[in-house]
């Protein structure tokens, strides 16, 4: 679908002047701003450089060719969930993002709590991801949605979605491994829990080699809901199926807590998507579990493709690894899983 | 460009890239920035506020002369905070100052806010007010620091008609937006920087909230990748003319007649 011409990292930089920290500058006007301002001149620049500038990005970030790792879209513009799909196309297109793992498509709806579906909310909401996977089918994978409270029923949603659909992964939000009556989580981490909850789920996954995506989250403010996992937990249900791969969502949200649990666990990936694009999240990633493990989301629509592109855009590591975090790591992934469901069917 | 949303030296927290001006200065210039309106990290914490506005305004002469435009932070609940802001006018010739009414323990419907802005009015100075710093999901457990209510804002800069106000950082906190966005949107004199707007867009959807004539570049830098808010104008698809004005035009008339005063003195 993107067939505009490839710019080069240097031609970016040149132009743009994006992610470019140690390129000489010389850029600026010698506008002295206690001096009365030139209002003219300063429109006659702007003309010339935010043109140029704001010109040359798309053709950079195409040439990335960005997969993402951790999109919804329920806040899309539109009635049905084709009408969304073309709306969150629009916006990818704009933005250079060839492919898109979809997470939700639809909200949760009748659930007894918001973030705990229900199996009909589960089967509906997996209908709606199947419906925009076959909308779409070059621009999405999809995740079907999981709620371990009801086993059967992520069992069988596994079977519909993903061994006999076009579904190639699951989804979980709040409700592992704890479950929603064990209240929220301590404030110190790493408490005993019962992973083995998860074991048909994760066995499951691995047979059919689903990629596995789970939110997490460290809030300062404590868990956003009840029985919201943490990095911690994550590794811990990772480290029991080491087939399986697992993406940490968010890792955790607060970078700093999250990102080191991960480290030396090598099915386990962290997504940065869905916290502020604070700078030096990148960095910390790369540094402590290798640019392999890094993976590029947005967490659209609540968030902006722009603030966390930004993050691998903007960190301070070489332009090849902002190619493996932005899309070349989840091919690698996805290569693999595509490989297995020729085989498997 | 124009970044109307910059700070000097070190966050509290964390060491970021560009924590010390000279570095700060080359990065934003390779950027395409042609002129960084500055505060200072230290101001969040300091009481000597006098101390950290001597500082910010050395700092911006020595690395970043015709380049990083100081504005002087302020908080009207210290002793003899008239003095800080009659130097910030009259001895550093600031165009503008800086509120962080969240982490000075102050809140806008303080009496002590509407004689600052009374003040500020009277000498032309353009006032920001950073609505937020950092998320307060991933603030430090020993300062949790909520967003900044503007909703007082609606009396305040109605009863001042000529004062000029910028949010920084108002959007997207902790999974809500800021409050009262639709009464305060509407405030002739009130303007926006877009470094915390969310969602595809987001700053598209924040000019039809509020106008084309008061939306202005800011990135939040250092704190933030500048490459956020850079690539959110890309990402709005504004017209060419919009585009321009948020990039530069906006930040250029919002500091005009603050500029033209502290030149004059």
């Amino acid at each position: 679908m993107i067939n505009a011409r490839r710019a080069s990292r240097r031609e970016f930089i040149q132009q743009t002047g994006l992610a470019a920290a140690g390129i000489a500058g010389g850029m600026g006007t010698s506008a002295d701003w206690r001096e009365p301002i030139s209002h003219a001149a300063s429109a006659a620049s702007q003309a010339r450089e935010s043109v140029l500038t704001i010109a040359a990005v798309g053709s950079v970030l195409q040439s990335y060719r960005i997969w993402d790792v951790h999109a919804h879209l329920d806040r899309f513009t539109g009635a049905t969930t084709e009408e969304k799909v073309e709306d969150c196309l629009h916006w990818a297109d704009r933005m250079g993002v060839e492919r898109m793992l979809l997470l939700t498509v639809a909200s949760f709806g009748s659930g007894d709590e918001p973030d705990h579906p229900n199996p009909e909310d589960l089967r509906r909401m997996n209908d709606e991801c199947i419906k925009a996977v076959r909308k779409a089918p070059d621009r999405f994978f999809g995740c079907a949605f999981m709620n371990p409270n009801y086993m059967q029923a992520c069992l069988d949603e596994i079977n519909r979605c993903v061994r006999d659909g076009p579904l190639i992964g699951l989804k979980f939000e709040f409700d592992t491994p704890r479950h929603p009556d064990d209240g929220p989580h301590p404030v110190t981490y790493g408490a005993p829990r019962d992973l083995s909850v998860l074991d048909p789920i994760f066995q499951r996954a691995g047979e059919l080699n689903a990629v596995i995506m789970h939110h997490t989250f460290m809030s300062t403010l404590g868990p956003q809901n009840v029985g919201e996992s943490t990095p911690f937990e994550i590794v811990e249900v990772a480290k029991l199926h080491p087939n399986v791969t697992v993406i940490c969502g968010h890792t955790g949200g607060t970078w700093e807590l999250g990102i080191w649990p991960l480290r030396g666990v090598n099915n386990v990936y962290a997504d940065l998507s869905g916290s502020d694009p604070t700078s030096g999240y990148t960095e910390m990633a790369v540094r402590e579990l290798g640019v392999e493990h890094v993976l590029y989301g947005s967490d659209i629509e609540g968030r902006s493709f722009a603030s966390q592109i930004s993050k691998v855009l903007g960190a301070n590591i070489p332009d090849s690894s902002r190619h493996l975090i932005l899309g070349g790591n989840m091919r690698r992934l996805m290569e693999s899983v595509a490989r297995a469901r020729v085989i498997k069917t | 460009m124009i970044d109307t949303n910059v700070d000097l030296f070190n966050w509290p927290f964390r060491r970021v890239v560009g924590d010390d001006p000279a570095s700060l200065v080359t990065n934003l210039r390779s950027k395409g920035v042609t002129q960084a309106w500055v505060c200072s990290y230290e101001a969040l914490l300091c009481r000597d506020l006098t101390g950290v506005n001597a500082r910010l305004a050395s700092a911006a002469t020595q690395f970043g002369l015709n380049f990083l435009v100081p504005f002087g932070s302020i908080s009207p609940k210290l002793p003899d905070w008239r003095e800080d802001l009659r130097r910030c006018v009259e001895v550093h010739r600031m165009p503008g100052i800086r509120l962080h009414p969240n982490y000075h323990g102050y809140t806008l419907d303080d009496p002590a806010v509407g004689e600052l802005l009374a003040l500020a009015a009277g000498k032309k100075l353009l006032v920001q007010i950073a609505v937020s710093m950092e998320d307060v999901r991933t603030q430090n457990p020993l300062m949790k620091i909520p967003p900044v209510d503007p909703g007082p804002l609606v009396g305040l800069l109605t009863r001042l008609p000529d004062l000029r106000v910028q949010l920084l950082n108002a959007g997207y906190h902790a999974g809500v937006n800021t409050g009262h966005i639709d009464d305060i949107s509407r405030l002739e004199n009130l303007h926006f920087d877009f470094a915390c707007q969310e969602s595809v867009a987001g700053l598209a959807k924040l000019i039809a909230q509020t106008s084309p004539n008061r939306v202005a570049f800011g990135s939040h830098y250092p704190f933030f990748y500048f490459e956020s808010s850079f690539l959110k104008v890309y990402e709005a698809l504004l017209p060419a003319e919009q585009e321009m004005a948020v990039m530069e035009g906006n930040a250029r008339r919002l500091i005009g007649e603050g500029a033209l005063a502290a030149g004059r003195n």
